[in-house]
């Protein structure tokens, strides 16, 4: 218990801005993916890590991080599906390229 | 009971027009059965009313009579009530039996059972029917009238108003009865509408007595504002007279009552179509026959008599019983002026109903002239034998009419059917209603001793000679000739002699529903005169008392006395009938033509020139203010001016509103205004719509920071 809680956040604030990162400046689609996966584990060590320090009685942070998984699960199938679905149709998967909701 | 029944008198026939006019009116036997049921059981009351009445003691003092508080008028009541005495009694007698005879009779006029006609329509007489008998040949019989329901709807409100009239204690009720036969009249002379002379003779005839009922009204108020009360017995009383006789007003210096008298019989002459109201008494002969019969002879024109013998004991309140007052002066002058200017119209007309109307306007000016010598008894007498008399002679005429539109029919002849220059010979071919025809003509012209019209006609000159008026003596001695002498012509012409066309070779008599009613009527026609024989006549008289005389003379106060008797007027009224009588035959009975006949003068053919002179004077000058006063003045100028000025003004207004407040500020600023800002705005932000999703986030993340650092600066800071 020598850890302090602040180093879980620091460590979760620094993975949430490298996922961020990745999200906005890679242009690959599957690449911005894997960005909001790190940013949603970035999320979950802080539901952990609050859990564990605050009020380790009850199971409400541990709940949430599962359902963040399953969420991310989701995200991922239906993601990737579109993702190869867009390929299929136009042979690119960069997203400055995929602009068909432009004005 | 005999107050019930004298309620309930004129209800039937109004409850007969309701229910045909709203349920039986598309079947013809239920129609007609409605109104002879319902005129029969008036009729039924009628009688047994009568044959009480007779039996009640002194019945001129111990009438039957209910009424109650009607109408409140401030502190009093305006009353209503039925009344039987002696005078309505009989006047109930001849109504409720000249109604139901007329009411069958009708029947057989409008053609009952017959097919109906292939041409006919709404508003026009019937014009006949083709068709085929069992040996296959066609043969054109009348058709049925049209609007053969809707005809004995009309005549039942009619009995209800006569009888409303009779039955009534008051002169309130009187006027609603005498104003509903008005508006029926008006209805039936106009019931083929579709011709324009019948439609033109009825709004004469609505007009003509609307002039009379006016004035009849303004005397009704003044009675009324006089004596507070417009029921008969309470005006009648000795006192209430005594009082309206010796009040002057400042007309013509006349007392009260002469005054009032003279106003309601203003309203009898147009009722009663007595000069100078008479002209649409003979336009009315527009109507069906048996519409003529009932209204215009028997019924509707004596409710004009009927009105003034009611208000005989008002009329003659402030006589003396030695000179006429104003009053009964005029009425007296009115009534001999009709009876002899009529007659001699009468005797040159050639249409057969045109004859019987200037007799029946005669006729009513003798008992007019009875009322005004005061001579109460003579006029209520003449009133009813003439009442039965002359709707026997127009139900004769109206089967003379219809055998003559037969043989018309049959023979394809064109002759108008009413003009007596066309019939003659029909003796032998209608032979019922040629006996009633010659039955109700004697009794018309004063046939001695058997005819009823001989007494009643005979009473009035007596009354006349002996009261001392020999000008109205004479002159209606001479109208009593005129009307033997043009009932003979026109016996003669019409009966007598072989026929002048196809038409009258061809007639054929008319069903038993005519010629029953025209029996009935002739018996009346001989017989009623019997009961008003007066004691000292010659012979005959106390064999009958004259039970007329004592049970009418009942009703007033002081009961009349007989004229004394005296050979002149008996000879007289003997004389005239019969030479009349005579002469009309012999004068006529070579006749062949309207060019032979030496009274066609044009001054009486067209019957004085009195239309055209109330055409000139009244109905031109009317219209002329109409045109132009009225309608191109009043109507077209300053009211049209005045709406069109309005209308400027609004569409002046609109146009500011519109071209200053709606078009710039609602359309361009509110309407058009936010468009604009929508369009433009949208034209300039769709540039942030790029299309590619990391610039949106970069956007959204921008603005999340930005939104954070605010509120966390807002939060501490406000802290």
């Amino acid at each position: 218990m020598s850890i302090p809680l602040s180093w879980y956040l620091i460590l979760a604030a620094a993975l949430f801005c490298i996922g961020l990162f990745g999200v906005l400046s890679r242009k690959n689609a599957i690449a911005i993916l894997l960005g909001i996966e790190l940013m949603l584990n970035a999320v979950n060590i802080n539901l952990v890590a609050f859990w564990r320090y605050l009020d380790p009685s009850r199971m409400a942070g541990q709940v949430f991080a599962i359902i963040v998984f399953a969420t991310a699960a989701a995200e991922v199938a239906v993601g990737l599906a579109l993702i190869i679905s867009v390929y299929r149709r136009r042979s690119t998967i960069l997203a400055d390229e995929i602009d068909l909701m432009k004005w | 009971m005999e107050k019930i029944i004298l309620w309930l008198l004129p209800l039937p026939p109004l409850l007969a027009f309701f229910v045909i006019l709203v349920l039986t009116n598309k079947n013809r036997a239920l129609s007609h059965g409605l109104a002879i049921g319902a005129a029969g059981l008036s009729w039924l009351g009628t009688m047994i009313i009568f044959v009480r009445a007779l039996g009640i003691p002194q019945f001129g003092k111990n009438v039957i009579e209910s009424g109650f508080n009607w109408l409140p008028t401030g502190s009093t009541w305006l009353q209503i009530g039925v009344l039987l005495d002696p005078t309505s009694a009989v006047t109930l007698f001849f109504v409720a039996w000249t109604i139901l005879m007329i009411f069958v009779y009708s029947i057989g006029y409008h053609n009952y059972g017959q097919p109906a006609g292939e041409h006919d329509q709404k508003g026009l007489p019937p014009g006949g029917a083709m068709v085929t008998d069992e040996h296959g040949h066609a043969h054109k019989v009348p058709s049925v009238e049209p609007m053969y329901s809707r005809f004995f709807a009309f005549i039942c409100l009619f009995a209800f108003g006569m009888y409303t009239l009779v039955v009534s204690n008051n002169l309130l009720t009187l006027f609603v009865g005498w104003e509903i036969m008005g508006l029926c009249s008006y209805l039936l002379i106009g019931f083929w509408y579709a011709k324009p002379a019948a439609r033109d003779a009825a709004v004469k005839a609505f007009m003509t007595t609307r002039v009379g009922d006016v004035f009849m009204l303004l005397g009704i108020a003044f009675l009324y504002s006089a004596t507070g009360t417009l029921s008969f017995r309470e005006i009648f009383r000795p006192v209430v007279l005594h009082v309206l006789a010796t009040t002057v007003t400042p007309f013509f210096g006349l007392s009260a009552a002469g005054l009032i008298g003279l106003l309601i019989f203003i309203g009898t002459v147009g009722k009663s179509a007595q000069f100078p109201l008479h002209v649409w008494l003979p336009d009315a002969m527009e109507g069906p026959t048996p519409v003529s019969a009932m209204i215009h002879a028997a019924t509707m024109v004596s409710a004009g008599v009927y009105l003034v013998v009611r208000m005989f004991p008002l009329i003659t309140a402030d006589f003396n019983g030695q000179t006429l007052t104003p009053t009964m002066s005029a009425i007296a002058f009115i009534g001999t002026f009709t009876a002899l200017f009529a007659a001699t119209i009468a005797v040159a007309q050639n249409d057969i109903k045109k004859v019987l109307a200037y007799s029946t306007i005669s006729q009513l000016g003798f008992m007019i002239a009875a009322v005004g010598v005061g001579a109460y008894v003579a006029a209520v007498f003449h009133l009813v034998t003439h009442a039965f008399f002359k709707a026997l002679l127009f139900l004769g005429s109206g089967s003379v009419i219809h055998g003559m539109q037969h043989g018309a029919l049959h023979s394809g002849d064109e002759a108008d059917p009413q003009d007596m220059f066309n019939m003659g010979g029909l003796r032998r071919k209608m032979p019922l209603t040629f006996w009633t025809f010659l039955i109700g003509g004697f009794a018309l012209s004063g046939f001695p001793i058997l005819t009823a019209g001989f007494w009643s006609k005979d009473e009035i000159l007596a009354e006349a000679f002996g009261n001392g008026h020999w000008v109205i003596f004479a002159a209606l001695a001479t109208a009593a000739f005129l009307t033997a002498f043009y009932t003979m012509r026109q016996i003669t012409l019409t009966f007598f002699g072989p026929p002048r066309s196809q038409a009258a070779e061809h007639a054929s008599e008319t069903p038993w529903t005519m010629t029953v009613p025209l029996i009935v009527l002739a018996v009346f026609a001989v017989g009623f005169g019997w009961l008003g024989i007066p004691e000292q006549f010659p012979i005959l008289g106390g064999i009958l008392p004259n039970w007329f005389h004592a049970f009418v003379g009942g009703t007033l106060q002081t009961p009349p006395t007989e004229p004394l008797f005296n050979f002149i007027p008996l000879l007289t009224s003997l004389g005239v009938s019969l030479i009349g009588l005579f002469c009309g035959w012999w004068v006529y009975r070579g006749v062949r033509s309207p060019q032979t006949d030496f009274l066609q003068i044009p001054l009486l053919k067209n019957k004085y020139y009195i239309d055209e002179i109330y055409n000139r004077l009244l109905v031109k000058p009317a219209m002329w203010i109409s045109e132009q006063f009225t309608y191109l003045f009043l109507d077209r100028t300053i009211i049209d001016g005045l709406l069109h000025s309005v209308a400027r003004l609004a569409l002046f207004l609109g146009g500011a509103f519109r071209n200053y407040v709606d078009k710039p500020v609602i359309n361009g600023l509110i309407g058009d205004g936010t468009a604009t800002v929508v369009k433009v705005s949208g034209f300039n932000l769709r540039k942030i719509q790029a299309g590619r999703i990391q610039y949106y986030m970069i956007v959204s993340i921008t603005v999340l920071v930005i939104i954070a650092a605010l509120l966390y600066f807002l939060h501490f800071l406000l802290a």
